[in-house]
């Protein structure tokens, strides 16, 4: 029957993530608005299908969030790490003791004791680092200024839940036992075990575990690496919980030691999926544990609270960034990303309900209060997004298109894309002395571009309003470098329509695009990874014994062939193309391909020159 | 002073080359001889100028090796020809960097010494087809060497090949043995 009830239980999980994270998504809300509302639903206080054992769900869940910190540790080299001091101690510091003295204020503003008071402020200044890792990687903000500050505070949230336990017991009103982990040692000694713990850790992680690696992999059995990647984390994890410290900031260290390991990439592989699934289910868990019996007993005072956290969390935010010299839209996107309650918090109140520091009648609406918090984080950002960003200036992702003066527009070519294919062949036409006028889509790349003083217009090419203000009425040609073959395919179209002579040259990803385009009227295509691969090959005859000049003709017939077989494609696409997937398309051309390679075998010899 | 000699070497396929492999393995491990192989080094035709001129200026004896093509040399040492050999570096008031250089060519024919003659079927000497030569060895100052002719490249025995071979390794270290003396 358990296993029954377990399956079931599996099958509601997944069938709501199924359902609710696509709809999410479509409606441009990110997964982790998805994943809440989907546990909302079928939440014990809502639907109910799933069991009224969420605590024990959530707490199995949370190891999604230690997985989460053992892969940003990955990422980040220890050199990287230390370069980040400054903001983790710094930022996350003013930040953790600010908000819990503002909350604190508040509290005993409301007539609390100063102890529960400090308590409450503790618990609360902490941020989700699940949703908010989760919500800027998928959004694609961690590399930059305000994501790495977000990341800087909530690792140091993450090693302060160390003395926060360490605290809180001290609170408590009525006398209790001082229990501060689980060893039960006395203080000094726990200090030792915990130094020792870390430091096995690096050792272990700098000297040992490559071996282990290396013998696992030698085995050639996929699920042992697995098995032993997830042993590493679990291992650490239960380690860490041993000596009372946080488990998620364990896992990150070991991650930190095993960055520059050789193994960094398999590790990632392997943990990633685990990670992604305890998280989804972490975020169910949060949003089935919102009780809407005690929210709708109490509906204004719970929601005034969890406004009132936000509000305190966001101005404390803002000030730190504007003190730290954040742009307006960094501060933006650093304020509202972390202006919620975290899973930690959820840790620390069944601490103190336990430890009798906080009376039940706090724990419970506060639990529901810092859930609310974090189920509004993903609008929040939607509202930073739609509302807030548009009306800063500074550098982001969302920015109008730029004006062209019609002085800018004089290039006799235009070039659509400035990333890594586009520059070559912008500076090339530059260095020979001709005019272009350059779109480029990718803001930030438009800033960096433009700081080494080359001309470079931000906006979205495939519209023709863009083209036309940038002269491609008078341009002589048209460079399409950007990696998106679907709009470029879209911009053929409408200019062939409309400039039936003008030259257009394109970038394709592979064959079938290539064909696509010159299709589509492109005049010349280039596919991206062709000429290199073809390169290397020539590099391989040379190595392989060929001289340099044999290997090099070899190449060049080659190439010959290849786009001859490109040209044939074609011809014949727009007849097939209604019938075949586009997987099976791909099988057919390879086979076309491969089949006229071996009738074409006998004729990539050189005859010319005779042996002299 | 020792002298040193360059050997320009072209050949668009020396892998299947009978005569000039036997040539170059022959004069392998003579010291201060420089074999520079044009087609391996430039396959896609892109010569580096500055080098080959700094290479040039490096030795005392310019030898061009190569086999004859339609009574020319191979595509790359014309464009070489073209590109390093220009005003102001090989030939032009008081910038003959060259002069006083050994200049000899080194040519490997596929047919008989009989058909490049009057009767023959070229009707003309090897020598009367290079006249381009000798006359760069003058324009920038440099002595001139009568070639080394080897014709019917493909029909010689090893052994044969191998005596031609010897001869030039002989002339190779005379050549560097009378610019080290004189």
């Amino acid at each position: 029957m358990a296993e029954t009830s377990l399956m079931h239980q599996a099958l509601v999980f997944l069938l709501a993530a199924v359902i609710s994270v696509p709809v999410a998504s479509r409606l441009g809300l990110g997964s982790v608005l998805g994943y809440l509302s989907a546990g909302a639903v079928i939440g014990p206080f809502a639907f109910g299908f799933i069991g009224t054992d969420i605590g024990g769900v959530m707490h199995f869940a949370e190891f999604g969030v230690v997985m989460m910190l053992f892969l940003v540790g990955l990422e980040l080299q220890p050199s990287l790490l230390w370069r980040m001091r400054v903001p983790i101690v710094g930022l996350g510091g003013l930040q953790v003791v600010l908000t819990t003295v503002a909350i604190a204020g508040v509290a005993m503003a409301l007539d609390m004791g100063w102890q529960h008071a400090t308590a409450i402020g503790m618990i609360l200044a902490l941020s989700s680092t699940a949703i908010v890792l989760q919500t800027l990687n998928e959004k694609g903000l961690m590399k930059n200024d305000a994501g790495q500050s977000a990341f800087s505070v909530l690792l140091f949230q993450d090693i302060a839940v160390i003395p926060m336990l360490a605290i809180l017991p001290l609170l408590a009103v009525t006398d209790v036992e001082h229990v501060s982990a689980k060893h039960g040692l006395p203080g000094w000694q726990g200090t030792l075990l915990v130094l020792a713990v870390v430091s096995s850790i690096v050792v272990v992680g700098r000297l040992v575990s490559r071996h282990v690696f290396r013998i696992i992999a030698a085995t050639k059995l996929r699920e042992t690496f697995t098995a032993m990647a997830l042993l590493l984390v679990v291992g650490i994890a239960v380690l860490m919980e041993y000596v009372g410290l946080s488990p998620a900031l364990g896992t990150f260290i070991a991650g930190v030691v095993l960055a520059t390991s050789e193994y960094r990439h398999e590790l990632e592989a392997e943990v990633e999926p685990f990670k992604g699934l305890l998280l989804a289910l972490f975020f169910i868990s949060v949003g089935a544990s919102i009780d809407f019996g005690l929210f709708l007993e109490n509906p204004w005072p719970i929601l005034a609270l969890v406004v009132g956290l936000v509000l305190i969390k966001m101005v404390i935010l803002l000030v730190l960034g504007w003190g730290f010299g954040m742009s307006a839209r960094s501060n933006a996107i650093f304020t509202f990303s972390l202006a919620q309650g975290g899973e930690f918090a959820f840790v620390l109140l069944s601490f103190t309900s336990s430890q009798d520091i906080l009376p039940a009648a706090i724990v419970e609406p506060m639990g529901l209060v810092v859930a609310l918090s974090m189920a509004i984080t993903p609008l929040l950002f939607v509202l930073n997004e739609r509302v807030v960003l548009p009306k800063l200036s500074g550098n982001a992702n969302v920015r109008p298109t730029d004006t062209i003066e019609p002085h800018d527009a004089e290039g006799e070519a235009i070039l659509v894309g400035f990333g890594r294919f586009g520059q070559i062949v912008g500076r090339l036409l530059r260095m020979n002395g001709f005019n272009i006028t350059v779109l480029e889509h990718d803001a930030s790349q438009v800033d960096l571009v433009r700081s080494f003083g080359h001309k470079v217009f931000y906006g979205d090419a495939s519209r023709m309003e863009l083209l036309e203000s940038a002269g491609i009425a008078n341009a002589r040609l048209l460079v399409l470098a950007i990696d998106d073959h679907q709009r470029t395919l879209e911009t053929v179209h409408q200019v062939r329509r409309h400039y039936p002579s003008l030259r257009i040259l394109a970038r394709a990803a592979g064959r079938r695009q290539a064909a696509e385009l010159l299709h589509a009227g492109a005049d010349h295509v280039e596919r991206e990874t062709f000429d290199s691969a073809l390169s290397l090959g020539e590099h391989a005859l040379k190595n392989l014994g060929y001289r340099a000049y044999q290997a090099h003709r070899a190449a060049m017939l080659f190439k010959h062939h290849d786009e001859k077989n490109v040209h044939a494609l074609t011809e014949v696409i727009a007849d097939e193309k209604a019938f075949l997937t586009m997987a099976k398309q791909h099988t057919a051309d390879l086979e076309k391909v491969l089949h006229s390679d071996d009738e074409a075998d006998a004729g990539l010899q050189d005859s010319g020159w005779d042996r002299n | 002073m020792m002298a040193k000699a360059l050997i320009i070497y072209a050949h668009p396929a020396h892998q299947r080359s009978q005569a000039n492999q036997t040539l170059l393995d022959t004069i392998a491990g003579i010291a201060d001889v420089t074999v520079h192989d044009l087609y391996e080094q430039y396959p896609n035709f892109h010569i580096d100028v500055e080098r080959e001129q700094a290479l040039l200026l490096q030795h005392d004896i310019i030898v061009f090796q190569h086999p004859v093509y339609w009574y020319n040399a191979p595509a790359l040492l014309r464009e070489w020809q073209d590109l390093v050999l220009v005003y102001g570096f090989a030939y032009g008031r008081n910038s003959q960097k060259l002069a006083g250089k050994v200049f000899w060519p080194v040519l490997t024919a596929g047919a008989s010494h009989s058909s490049y003659s009057e009767s023959g079927i070229n009707r003309h000497s090897l020598a009367d087809f290079f006249i381009a030569y000798p006359q760069i060895a003058h324009l920038c100052g440099m002595h001139y060497e009568t070639p080394y002719e080897i014709f019917s490249s493909r029909q010689k025995t090893q052994a044969a090949m191998q005596d031609v071979a010897n001869g030039y390794r002989d002339k190779l270290i005379a050549l560097l043995a009378g610019m080290t003396h004189g």
